[in-house]
């Protein structure tokens, strides 16, 4: 029996004690997975698992407290879990996670760059070394880490943390450059003002549809945000580049020693703003500060949410 | 003479009302002359500034913001400071990533009798935007406050 096998095995023996198992199945075209609730074992035979399922499931969760939930899980996304874990917004008693080793999930705006667009991709042949598209020119080969999310390239994390079920053979973590590192050098290299026209100019495209805030599985507020609240009144409604970059601050803040770099925010974002470039950004500066990654350790304190008197990496700011 | 001759910039100053307001009330009991380009804004404590406030007053057009609170281990409220220090350290290091100078914003701690000592602060801070000079944001995401009509909305006559 294949591990996929075993794991909808697993799921359906589950099941019975279960509200509902969370997965991926095909979506409405070869290139696209969409969200799958099994309640029923013929839901599970629907269970899809291969590098389009890309979205992160854990955002979900917060959302179904009080319910008993399955989930199954790439490793990066099993960090949100954790991390969901470690502030008290879900319940492990509640939770049964399912997880298979994750080779990486393609970035379909690299595929667009090549493919042109992608509705005139027919139909899809992935494996290990390659994706294979059909378009009306014919079969259009990408070699997986041309395609592959950036994340992915250098992912430590291909197995999830702390499952209860897991199937196959776990990967070892992919040796690579520091995550996104070219990106923050090319943005460090720029002249201040010349950096915050960048930012600017970038923000123009926004169409503030929130999109990042909703895909985001630490982004737990939703009906509270503060992006959307009148008293206090942060933002405005209006489509100014400056509130735009403001929202972006606030979500960036509020990740802060939170943030599992899963790069769902740029992900979903429909007019693919960078805006994972900030919160890798802050990612550094907390790792830098208090050599803390978020959603590795369910019992550990959000960095920010604690101090120490004598402070290891902060030099005192005396003049 | 005034201490920076020339245009006043815009520099926003955060203090707690424990330490470093009354430090700047020492200051001014004292007649030290500072320089004028500082608006304080009186907090409960540092750990009541949320690091937001520093992203949007920078954004909004202020040249440079200053936050100032008790020495830690000084805390009115035991750790305040201690907690807000992290975000502080954490902001000051992220600032840069969306263009704006690191030497824009700057946290200090000064105690209420320290009144010399705030003259320093707000002399070297002072001076230090304005080696910078005006921030680009206003020039970058247009003056703050503007209306609809001064952007080419709808002329409505008033």
């Amino acid at each position: 029996m294949s591990p996929f096998d075993a794991l909808k095995e697993k799921i359906k023996q589950a099941l019975p004690d279960l509200d509902y198992v969370i997965g991926w199945q095909q979506g409405f075209d070869s290139l696209h997975a969409t969200p799958l609730f099994m309640r029923t074992p013929e839901d599970v035979d629907r269970l899809i698992w291969n590098p389009l399922c890309v979205h992160n499931l854990s955002t979900y969760l917060p959302s179904l407290k009080g319910k008993k939930v399955g989930i199954v899980l790439k490793g990066c996304d099993s960090r949100g879990v954790i991390e969901l874990l470690q502030e008290n917004l879900v319940e492990r008693e509640n939770l049964v996670l399912f997880g298979m080793p994750c080779s990486g999930v393609v970035d379909l705006t690299k595929i667009r760059r090549k493919v042109g667009d992608l509705e005139r991709v027919s139909g899809v042949t992935i494996d290990d070394a390659a994706l294979v598209a059909t378009t009306p020119e014919g079969e259009v080969s990408m070699p997986r880490d041309e395609i592959a999310a950036d994340k992915c390239l250098v992912c430590q994390f291909h197995n999830a943390i702390e499952p209860d079920h897991f199937e196959g053979d776990p990967l070892p973590p992919s040796t690579g450059a520091d995550l996104g590192g070219d990106e923050l050098a090319m943005l460090e290299a720029m002249a201040p003002a010349e950096l915050m026209t960048y930012w600017a100019k970038q923000m123009e495209r926004c169409i503030r549809c929130y999109a990042c805030r909703n895909a985001c599985p630490m982004c737990v507020c939703r009906d509270h945000c503060i992006a959307q609240s009148r008293d206090p009144h942060w933002l405005t409604q209006e489509d100014t580049p400056r509130e735009k970059l403001m929202f972006q601050l606030i979500h960036t803040m509020h990740l802060a020693g939170r943030c599992i770099q899963c790069g769902e925010c740029q992900r979903a974002c429909p007019v693919d703003i960078p805006i994972l470039a900030l919160r890798r950004k802050m990612d550094r500066v907390i790792r830098e500060l208090f050599d803390y990654q978020a959603g590795l350790d369910a019992k550990a304190t959000p960095p920010l949410s604690t101090f120490q008197v004598e402070e290891a990496n902060i030099k005192e700011r005396r003049w | 003479m005034p201490i920076l001759a020339g245009k006043e910039l815009r520099i926003v100053g955060f203090l707690c009302n424990w330490c470093s307001y009354g430090g700047a009330d020492t200051a001014g009991v004292g007649r030290f002359t500072q320089p004028t380009d500082l608006r304080i804004i009186r907090v409960p404590c540092s750990g009541r500034i949320d690091p937001l406030f520093i992203v949007k007053t920078l954004l909004s057009g202020a040249d440079g913001v200053l936050v100032s609170g008790c020495h830690p281990r000084d805390c009115h409220y035991t750790s305040g400071n201690l907690l807000a220090r992290r975000r502080l350290e954490a902001l000051k290091r992220f600032l840069p990533i969306i263009g704006v100078e690191p030497g824009r914003f700057e946290y200090t701690w000064v105690s209420a009798s320290e009144g010399q000592r705030w003259q320093q602060v707000v002399q070297r801070f002072t001076e230090q935007v304005h080696a910078l000079g005006p921030s680009p944001a206003n020039a970058i995401f247009g003056a703050c406050g503007e209306t609809a009509q001064d952007k080419g909305g709808s002329s409505v006559a008033i």
